[in-house]
């Protein structure tokens, strides 16, 4: 769909781009450019996120009453299970790094392309691969263990637990590989005269995201090598009627897992504090301390996967320490939200949609972050665990946090990558749905869990009755802010103002490429300076976008 | 980065002598690890079976893949992908040595049919 | 590392891609890539140590007893072959670094050879313990006492081996109430750290669970034997066309960096599953 889209659109200025340079089926699916793979991954993922978001309205739509609503008690523990797996492993892991960090990394670095452009590919063909085989176990009639295939119940239940989990396996390399290249990419290709600390913080997100996908990854796919072993051959090293050890499984789990949180979350945070700067004009606060944190964070992850399992039957001595530790987590993105407010502080803030994003982040990712400090301490953990308190944290943080960066670096890029500029207007419109359409359904879900309200039923108590009521309508909401987006971002690929090289005033390196950028990103040397200092450009209102003011640049 | 007289410019020759030096050694330590399991040394066996392999594997990854001549950050990279292995296996000895009290060996309750 | 390589301006080299200024930064790009995905492949069995280490440190019993079907002599040997395997790679890389295109081909052969050998004493092994029922899970039939061990008086030994062939049917153990289930596995565990110090007792419970793990981590790591032999004849058909040679030998050092790895796993999977006291 991606071929539709992008060669449908026409060229932006009349020039040749990525875009149209060549033509066809093969030269998009083949391609070894890093912006041609990073858009068919936004394609890929954009229609996993419709398949999941379908799902999760299913599962609202069912909680509307006590009892059925429109499916079966069975086909509901199969659709949040296919939504939890399709929304985290088909959409935002791969989301933010290998769809947008694609496209704009080398960019960034004022490079022609990753280091290992056959690597890019093969990690998009294995993730198109993988997502096919795990979208394959729906029509195998569905699974129904829940996304973190706990150990028994996935060895044992007689659904395609094997399709699904081989998927992930696959789909865990595709994330190594794009992960590998991103840091041999920022190892190897920085320009002459830019050097780690001159890098924009988006970088230093992908980094921290890189080390992990390829530090973590690895022990998710031997997870799913054992648990499908354990399910054809019976190895019993997961399953309690053979002798074996089914916290094991939670901690082999949950170690790639927990860090996987932060690959979702930690490039958001790169793109936050791109937006956050741009549209503040205001030269990013405590770079070295937002640098460091996501460092810190990458680091910390390794160290906390055990607050997943507090009640599941780990020794008091582990939770005691995890619960220490998962508290500290908390430090390093304190330290980036504080960072985050001092660069608004005075700043002259213009409210375009990607800002409105970012401003959506920084209050939702703020309750998400905070009520985690509620599951991470032991005494109240029991009370709320495995409720729809667990739920809201997890969403704020990773709809709230990840997604609506997600919206923030797409509304923010798009115009680098379609060269077409989209209906602002709509677009703030459509922001403030979203924000607001989260927040009633997901803040509901706090109030109901926190009264007991266990997560994953499917009939419940009536009194909740209201707060499901509240909470779907919510996610209508939700739905209609994103179909309207769709809606002006497809518009604007045919209708759309072409955009200016630099519409934003950014001052980070791809906004010296043309929009969309030509096959080998720059037409010309780019100028490597401070990705955040404002100071020497211009805004022409004739192109509607911003110029460098050339003979004051300086040659750092 | 090392420059050689031969070869390419910009990677190291190991010469022929130390290769099969470092062979040499593999192959005694080999034989030492395999004798050394006919002395009882209690508990300690293990660790002297461990220690052997970790010299071995040493070997190997300085002169065999020439980590004691590439960047220094290649050794980094490993190193700390062998320190997070062992705080996963840490942690994870930790606990289940904990929670193993709690374990009743092969019961399984609800868990009847096996497909 | 601070900066990357200037281009120099070298001659263009056919292999030199696009992107890159010169085949030294190509070189280290590649170089660097590959180790990481070292330290991928170092995690991945990372984690089958990690069940190794839970299990062995929580059921000695187990380790002491099923180690003993293992062949010792057949372990060492292919070890020695591995060793030999991973010295003719060390030399291939420096005879194409050298451009000695002849011996390239013959050490590369060499090695191909030598994994050929390690499959092969590998399936020597599978087939024995196929054949006596040592095998993983619900496929552990074996009713046999470990070599050494004389016929003892075995009065638990055969339910509990029984047992997990046939999955749930351990659940009557459930019928003795709370107390009873607290009590038994203690039992169990006394038996069993008895017998890791004999020659072997009687066999102590869930014996398979060692040759699940033994399964998984040589079947595992056979695979990793495998894709380098591809790897390896791939490169031997590239050599055969002489396109290696000390202005071009990454391909023949980045398979070299993987099969050193594949050997040093190996190195460290003999003393854990062969050699335990």
């Amino acid at each position: 769909m991606s071929t539709h889209d992008a060669t449908a659109a026409p060229p932006a200025v009349g020039s040749e781009n990525y875009l149209n340079c060549s033509h066809g089926f093969r030269s998009w699916f083949f391609t070894l450019d890093h912006k041609r793979i990073g858009v068919m991954y936004l394609a890929s993922i954009l229609s996993f996120f419709l398949l999941g978001g379908i799902l999760a309205l299913l599962i609202r739509t069912e909680l509307l009453t006590p009892t059925r609503t429109l499916m079966s008690a069975d086909d509901y523990n199969k659709v949040f299970t296919l939504h939890g797996a399709i929304m985290i492993f088909l959409f935002i892991i791969p989301g933010i790094p290998a769809a947008l960090g694609n496209f704009v990394l080398p960019l960034m670095l004022g490079a022609k392309d990753v280091a290992l452009p056959r690597l890019n590919l093969a990690s998009y063909h294995l993730y198109l691969i993988g997502a096919l085989i795990a979208v394959l176990s729906i029509v195998q009639g569905g699974v129904d263990a829940g996304w973190t295939f706990y150990a028994p119940y996935s060895t044992t239940t007689n659904t395609a637990v094997v399709t699904l989990t081989f998927g992930v396996f696959v789909l865990g390399f595709s994330s190594v590989f794009t992960g590998l290249n991103f840091i041999v990419t920022m190892h190897k290709m920085r320009p002459a005269g830019m050097g780690w600390f001159d890098m924009p913080l988006m970088l230093w997100a992908l980094y921290a995201t890189s080390i992990i996908q390829v530090l973590a990854t690895p022990i998710l796919g031997i997870t799913m090598v054992l648990l499908i072993v354990e399910r054809v051959m019976g190895i019993g090293i997961f399953d309690p009627a053979l002798g074996g050890d089914p916290v094991l499984y939670q901690h082999f789990f949950w170690f790639y897992s927990h860090p996987a949180v932060y690959i979702m979350i930690l490039p958001a945070m790169g793109i936050i504090s791109e937006v956050v700067s741009v549209f503040s004009r205001k030269h990013i606060f405590g770079y070295r301390a937002i640098a460091y944190s996501s460092i810190a964070i990458a680091a910390f992850s390794f160290l906390v996967w055990g607050h997943h399992m507090f009640t599941s039957g780990q020794s008091e001595l582990m939770n005691m320490i995890f619960s220490a530790l998962t508290f500290s987590v908390s430090i390093p993105s304190a330290v980036k939200m504080f960072n985050w407010l001092s660069t608004m502080y005075k700043g002259s803030i213009r409210f375009d949609t990607p800002m409105i994003y970012a401003l959506s982040f920084m209050f939702l990712f703020g309750i998400g972050g905070l009520t985690g400090l509620f599951l991470g301490s032991l005494a109240t953990d029991i009370h709320l665990h495995d409720t729809y308190f667990v739920v809201a944290h997890f969403h704020y943080v990773m709809f709230g946090g990840t997604v609506i960066a997600f919206l923030a670096g797409l509304h923010y890029w798009w115009p680098k990558m379609f060269g077409r500029m989209y209906d602002e207007k709509w677009g703030r419109i459509s922001a403030i749905i979203i924000s607001v359409g989260f927040n009633i359904t997901f803040f509901t879900q706090f109030v109901m869990g926190s009264q007991g309200m266990p997560r994953r039923y499917y009939a419940y108590v009536d009194k909740f009755e209201p707060y499901h009521v509240i909470s779907s309508f919510g996610s209508y909401l939700m739905a209609a802010g994103f179909f309207m987006t769709a809606w002006y971002l497809v518009k604007s690929l045919y209708r759309g103002r072409p955009a200016p090289a630099n519409p934003w005033g950014g001052a980070a390196m791809e906004w010296q490429a043309a929009s969309p950028p030509v096959l080998h990103n720059f037409t010309e040397e780019p100028v490597v300076g401070d990705p955040y200092d404002y100071s020497n450009q211009d805004y022409d209102p004739a192109i509607g976008g911003y110029v460098l003011r050339k003979p004051e640049v300086s040659d750092r | 980065m090392s420059k050689h007289q031969e070869g390419p410019a910009y990677a190291h020759v190991v010469p022929v002598r130390t290769l099969l030096g470092v062979f040499g050694a593999l192959m005694f330590l080999t034989v030492l690890t395999y004798a050394v399991t006919y002395v009882d040394l209690g508990a300690l066996n293990i660790w002297v079976a461990l220690g052997i392999a970790l010299v071995k594997g040493t070997l190997v990854a300085l002169v065999f893949m020439h980590l004691l001549w590439d960047r220094k950050f290649y050794a980094v990279v490993l190193v700390s992908a062998l320190l997070c292995v062992m705080i996963f296996i840490g942690i994870a000895l930790l606990d289940s040595g904990q929670y193993q009290a709690d374990l009743i060996p092969n019961f399984a309750p609800g868990i009847t049919l096996r497909c | 590392m601070s900066t990357p390589h200037e281009g120099r301006g070298e001659h263009a080299d056919p292999h030199l891609q696009h992107h890159f200024q010169s085949m030294a930064q190509q070189y280290d790009s590649g170089k660097f890539g590959m180790w990481l995905f070292l330290v991928t492949e170092v995690l991945l069995f990372g984690g089958l140590f990690c069940a190794y280490a839970v299990y062995r440190a929580n059921h000695p019993e187990i380790f002491a007893y099923a180690h003993q079907f293992l062949d010792k002599t057949l372990g060492g040997l292919n070890t020695l072959v591995l060793i030999v395997s991973s010295l003719t790679m060390a030399m291939a890389v420096r005879c194409a670094q050298l451009g000695q295109q002849r011996r390239l081909k013959q050490m590369l052969a060499a090695t191909l050879l030598c994994a050929c050998v390690f499959l092969a004493v590998k399936g020597v092994e599978y087939e024995h313990k196929w054949k006596h029922g040592l095998l993983w899970g619900t496929r552990y039939t074996s009713q046999e006492a470990a070599p050494a061990a004389a016929a003892a008086p075995a009065t638990e030994a055969p339910a509990a081996i029984a047992a997990p062939a046939d999955g749930g049917t351990t659940l009557p153990h459930a019928a003795a109430g709370p107390a009873g289930l607290a009590a038994e596995p203690q039992t169990g565990h006394g038996a069993g750290a008895h017998g890791g110090h004999g020659p072997a007792g009687p066999a102590p419970r869930n014996v398979h669970l060692f040759f699940g793990i033994y399964f998984v981590m040589t079947g595992l790591h056979g695979i990793h034997v495998l894709a380098g032999m591809i790897a390896i004849v791939w490169l031997l058909r590239r050599s055969a066309a002489g396109e290696f040679g000390p202005e071009y030998f990454a391909p023949v050092d980045f398979v070299g960096l993987y099969w050193h790895l594949v050997d040093l796993i190996w190195i460290f999977l003999f003393p854990l599953l062969y050699l335990i006291h």
